[in-house]
Order: structure tokens, then C-alpha cells, then sequence
């Protein structure tokens, strides 16, 4: 790995939330350490209060961390002079969709939304107004241009807010649990896009979730408990130590739980392509013909 | 409810429809000044017809202006009935000795009340809510109170606030509708019962709005924050506000409006208000 290549290094990251009275309450992160490389597709796995979503607010100072140092991009930003440039410069470069899409949505008409963090930068109009047209093609929005968000499905209102954030030009994009409130085929159409500016626009992508069929669809998977960093691999690497993850209150996506029972029965599984239905299948398959021969 | 539409926004391609809203916010307080200068019957009449001009020029149906004069009704009722009966004047019309007196000009100022409300709800409604997206009306109003930023007065603070409302209200309408139904489905009864215990009832229904409102803004700075919002200072816009001919004309129309109200004033020809 070369050093230029790592967009995001944290390292020793600590954070506690205050309590109403002032006193710092448990530390939703501890010492939290790791880099995330340029066009990297991240997933990262933890269950309710894990502190995921806090790593995530600490990446573009929505949070302040406690203490640590964390890097974006070649610039310390935890550093204490920095200035307020330098923090929308970190916001514009490290763009965030959250979970519910109505409350991230701002102005009336979808091109306006989309409009609303270019036009935060102060861009040009002619500017803003081929960003606001490249990112709802981007989404595959372009028809609703002119619609009021709120008419929209989940699925498309969520879209909208990943326009919005896309035509700040960002190098890498957090999702905080961004399909948690959307049905299957609303959470299908964020997945899909959120694969497309990784493999298409080179995009980092960090993906906070608590589905495991989308983790195993990242290159790499984090898994969060109690604030600290408790795995770091393949979706194919961490989903086999499936006792666990079981054991930190995570479940493997079903097809991995299938291999997982078939071994368990004696049956001879080769392989390590465990996180997807198809290298499960395949697997299978493989084994299947064996037996059958 | 997904069906709710923005104040009473008509669309409609009309002349009036495609004017700068600066322009037709200056155009609406020019209009109600107009109102108020008539004094003479030919004036009303003038009045009168140019509210029906601009109706038919809106191209928005007459029904829906009428329907938004429906609610005033009882108003005009009430105004028409007192300056019938209270108003003093030299000629009598009822006869001698009547315990009710009514006098002409009680009658002609009743009329020109009438006419005069009618044609303030027409012109604001032609020249702003029909006409006007709510949020072409925010950023009129954010451009008219530019000057205003001089005294340090927060106007773009303002007209973020009113965007962020007209943004919200069909998300926590549909929110209520869906908290009042949580409520009915464990026998909640907002409709039968004394005054008291309707409004005692509303309470399960405003605690969880509130508290979600709450949650709802906290997440939305949030999410602003990430989109690099931090106040109007070095922000552009999508959409700039134009001005050309046509609005410059129609300025010039209305003022030209009001001089000849003036001019219509000094005709004598009925009654004149004093």
C-alpha cells in the first residue's frame, strides 16, 4: 500500500458524548485506528450503539474528536489551528447521506436541492447548473428535476439527497445507514448507485450499515463493537469467523450461514467465496457434482 | 394527503405567471394602494373592471378566486350590514318616523366597501398566491430586503427559515395524520366530547410532533452542515431573479393605474366618498 494512495487515517480516534450535566458520558469510540485507501468500497458493520455512525460524524467534523489525530486527504484536521476553510474544504471532499431521506432534503424542488451544496461553495451559475444536471443523470433523476421531494418514493428521495451530495464533487462519500428506512426495492436502487460511483466515478465509499448483504457487496468490511475497531478484512475473511460476529450480536447473511451448516453436516465446501449468493451457489454446485459423480 | 399543494398556487402560463415576483410583490402593494385612493363611482368602476381584467389575463378560472372570497364572506356581511344601518347622512330613504333609518349614502358606502375588499383579495391574490411559487415569493422577499442586511438585519437568515417551513409542512402533515392514526388505532376520540376534552385530546398528538420536529431539525443542520451550508455570506444562486421589459411595463401600467384613479376621483357622477 502507498502512503499518496490512503485518503482517510485515523489513528488512536477517541470521542464521548456529553451528558446533559457536562460529564462525559462511556466513550462511543476508543482508540480507533485504521486507513481507508482512495476508491476504496468500505462497509462498516456494528449493531445499534456500536459507535459506527460516530466514526462517520467524526470523519467531516460533524463530531469533534475527543482525542487523536485523523487525516483526510493529506491535511490533519484535528489539528488546532484549522481554520474554517479548511473545514468546508473536508465537508465538500467528504460528502454524507444519511438515513432519512426527508430530513436531509432542503428546498422545495429536487434541482434546487441538489443545487443547495454547490451553491454553498459559491460556484458560478452556468457552473451550478451543469453540476445540478450531471449529478441527477448521475442518479437517473434527470425526469424529476422540476418535482417537489416530497412526492417521491424513499428510494428516489434518497437518490436526490446522493445528487445533492455528488455535485459537490466529493472524493469520498459516508453512508450512515442510508437504506435503513427504505423498502427492498428503494434500498436496491441506493445500493446499485452507490456501486456505480465506486466502479464507475472511482469514488471512496464508506458504507455504515447493519445489513450483511450489503457489507458483503463492499471490497471491505469493518466491524465496530463497543467503540473499537474488532475486525478489519474481506467480506469473504470476516464472515467466516462467523462465532464471532455472533458472539458481538451480528448475524452472517444467509447464504454464509447455509456453507456454514452444510460444513457443519460433514459435507466438503471448498473455498473461501462465502459472502455472495452466487459463490455460495457455486460452491455448492461444485461440491453437489462431486457427491454425484 | 401526499396531494396537499403549496399555499394556492394555480399553475397556468400566463403573462402574470412570468413575471419577476420582486416585480409582482411591488405590483400587489401598489395595487391594494390603489384600492384605497378610489373615491368616485367611476373610480369603483374602474376598480371593479380592472380586477376582472386581471383575472381573465391570469387565466386562473374565476370559481377559484371566488372560492377564496368565500371565507370573507361573513366579514363583507358584517361591514355591508353596518354601514347600511350606521351610516349618517342627508338623504333619507326609508320614510319619516321609521325606527330604522337608512340613508343613501350608507347604501353607497356599503357598495364601495364591498367593491373595494373584493378587488384587495383579487389583485393579491392575481399578482402573488395564484400566480407566485412559494418559493419564488421567498426569494422576492429576500432580494426586495437586501438593503435591510446594511443594518444588520438577518434577512438571508429569514427567507432560509421560510424555505425550510415551506419544505416541511407536508412532511410533519403527513407525520400528524400518522400519529393521529397510532392514537385512533388505541382508541383515541378526537371528535365527540366538550370543547375541553377535544383540546385535552390533542395533547398525544402535539408531545410526539414536537419531539419529532426536534429530532427532525437536529438532523437537518446536521445535514446541512455536511453540505457545507454556513450562512448566506459567499453563497450563489440556481435560480436568479430577472427583470426585463415586460415587468418594467407592467410597473408602469399600475402607476399609470393609480393616476388615472386619482384623475377619476374629481368626476362627478354619483356618489364620492368624502
Amino acid at each position: 500500500m502507498i502512503l499518496s494512495d490512503i485518503y482517510i487515517h485515523a489513528e488512536n480516534l477517541c470521542f464521548s458524548y456529553r451528558e446533559g450535566n457536562g460529564k462525559e458520558e462511556n466513550p462511543a469510540l476508543r482508540d480507533f485506528s485504521v486507513e481507508i485507501c482512495e476508491g476504496e468500497y468500505v462497509a462498516v458493520l456494528g449493531h445499534n450503539g456500536s459507535g459506527k455512525s460516530t466514526f462517520a460524524k467524526l470523519l467531516n467534523l460533524i463530531l469533534t474528536p475527543t482525542s487523536g489525530h485523523l487525516t483526510v486527504g493529506g491535511v490533519e484536521v484535528t489539528r488546532e489551528d484549522l481554520s474554517d476553510e479548511e473545514i468546508l474544504n473536508l465537508r465538500k471532499n467528504v460528502g454524507m447521506v444519511f438515513q432519512n431521506p426527508d430530513n436531509q432534503l432542503v428546498a422545495t424542488v429536487v434541482e434546487q436541492d441538489v443545487a443547495f451544496g454547490p451553491e454553498n461553495l459559491g460556484l458560478e451559475r452556468a457552473e451550478l447548473r451543469r453540476r445540478v444536471d450531471d449529478a441527477l443523470e448521475r442518479v437517473g433523476m434527470t425526469q424529476y428535476a422540476k418535482h417537489e421531494p416530497h412526492r417521491l418514493s424513499g428510494g428516489q428521495k434518497q437518490r436526490v439527497a446522493i445528487a445533492g451530495v455528488i455535485a459537490m464533487m466529493p472524493k469520498c462519500i459516508i453512508f450512515d445507514e442510508s437504506t435503513a428506512m427504505l423498502d427492498p426495492s428503494g434500498r436496491r436502487e441506493v445500493l446499485d448507485t452507490i456501486r456505480m460511483l465506486n466502479r464507475d466515478y472511482g469514488m471512496t465509499v464508506l458504507n455504515i450499515t447493519h445489513y450483511m448483504n450489503e457489507a458483503a457487496e463492499a471490497d471491505r468490511v469493518l466491524v465496530i463493537n463497543d467503540g473499537r475497531l474488532l475486525m478489519d478484512g474481506t467480506p469473504d475473511e470476516i464472515f467466516a469467523r462467523r462465532e464471532e460476529l455472533q458472539a458481538v450480536g451480528l448475524e452472517v447473511p444467509q447464504c454464509t450461514e447455509l456453507v456454514h451448516r452444510l460444513r457443519g453436516l460433514g459435507i466438503a465446501l471448498k473455498g473461501d467465496g462465502i459472502s455472495t449468493p452466487d459463490a455460495c451457489a457455486d460452491l455448492i454446485l461444485h461440491a453437489y457434482e462431486k457427491l454425484s459423480k | 394527503m401526499k396531494g396537499i399543494s403549496f399555499g394556492q398556487y394555480y399553475p397556468a402560463d400566463s403573462v402574470i405567471h412570468r413575471l419577476d415576483p420582486r416585480f409582482k410583490v411591488i405590483l400587489t402593494i401598489l395595487y391594494i394602494v390603489c384600492t384605497f385612493l378610489c373615491k368616485s363611482l367611476v373610480g369603483f368602476a374602474a376598480l371593479t373592471l380592472s380586477a376582472l381584467v386581471l383575472i381573465f389575463i391570469s387565466r386562473i378560472p374565476l370559481r377559484i378566486v371566488l372560492r377564496s372570497v368565500r371565507p370573507l364572506l361573513m366579514i363583507i356581511g358584517f361591514t355591508f350590514i353596518i354601514n347600511i344601518f350606521w351610516s349618517r347622512g342627508e338623504q333619507l330613504i326609508t320614510p319619516e318616523g321609521w325606527p330604522i333609518r337608512i340613508y343613501a349614502e350608507g347604501i353607497w358606502n356599503a357598495v364601495y366597501m364591498f367593491l373595494r375588499i373584493f378587488a384587495l383579495i383579487t389583485g393579491t391574490g392575481i399578482f402573488l398566491t395564484y400566480t407566485t411559487t412559494p418559493m419564488d415569493l421567498t426569494d422576492a422577499i429576500e432580494s426586495l430586503l437586501t438593503p435591510l442586511k446594511k443594518l444588520h438585519v438577518p434577512v438571508h437568515v429569514f427567507a432560509m427559515m421560510m424555505s425550510i417551513t415551506l419544505r416541511f409542512i407536508p412532511t410533519l402533515t403527513e407525520e400528524t395524520e400518522k400519529i393521529m392514526n397510532a392514537q385512533k388505532a388505541r382508541g383515541a376520540n378526537f371528535t365527540s366530547g366538550s370543547l375541553m376534552q377535544r383540546a385535552k385530546a390533542l395533547i398525544p398528538i402535539l408531545i410526539p410532533l414536537f419531539v419529532s420536529a426536534i429530532n427532525r431539525a437536529v438532523e437537518l443542520s446536521n445535514a446541512m452542515e455536511c453540505r457545507c451550508y454556513h450562512g448566506g455570506d459567499g453563497r450563489t444562486r440556481l435560480n436568479v431573479l430577472r427583470c426585463n421589459g415586460r415587468d418594467w411595463a407592467s410597473l408602469a401600467i399600475v402607476v399609470l393605474f393609480g393616476a388615472g384613479i386619482l384623475l377619476l376621483n374629481g368626476v362627478g357622477i354619483g356618489y364620492t366618498l368624502g
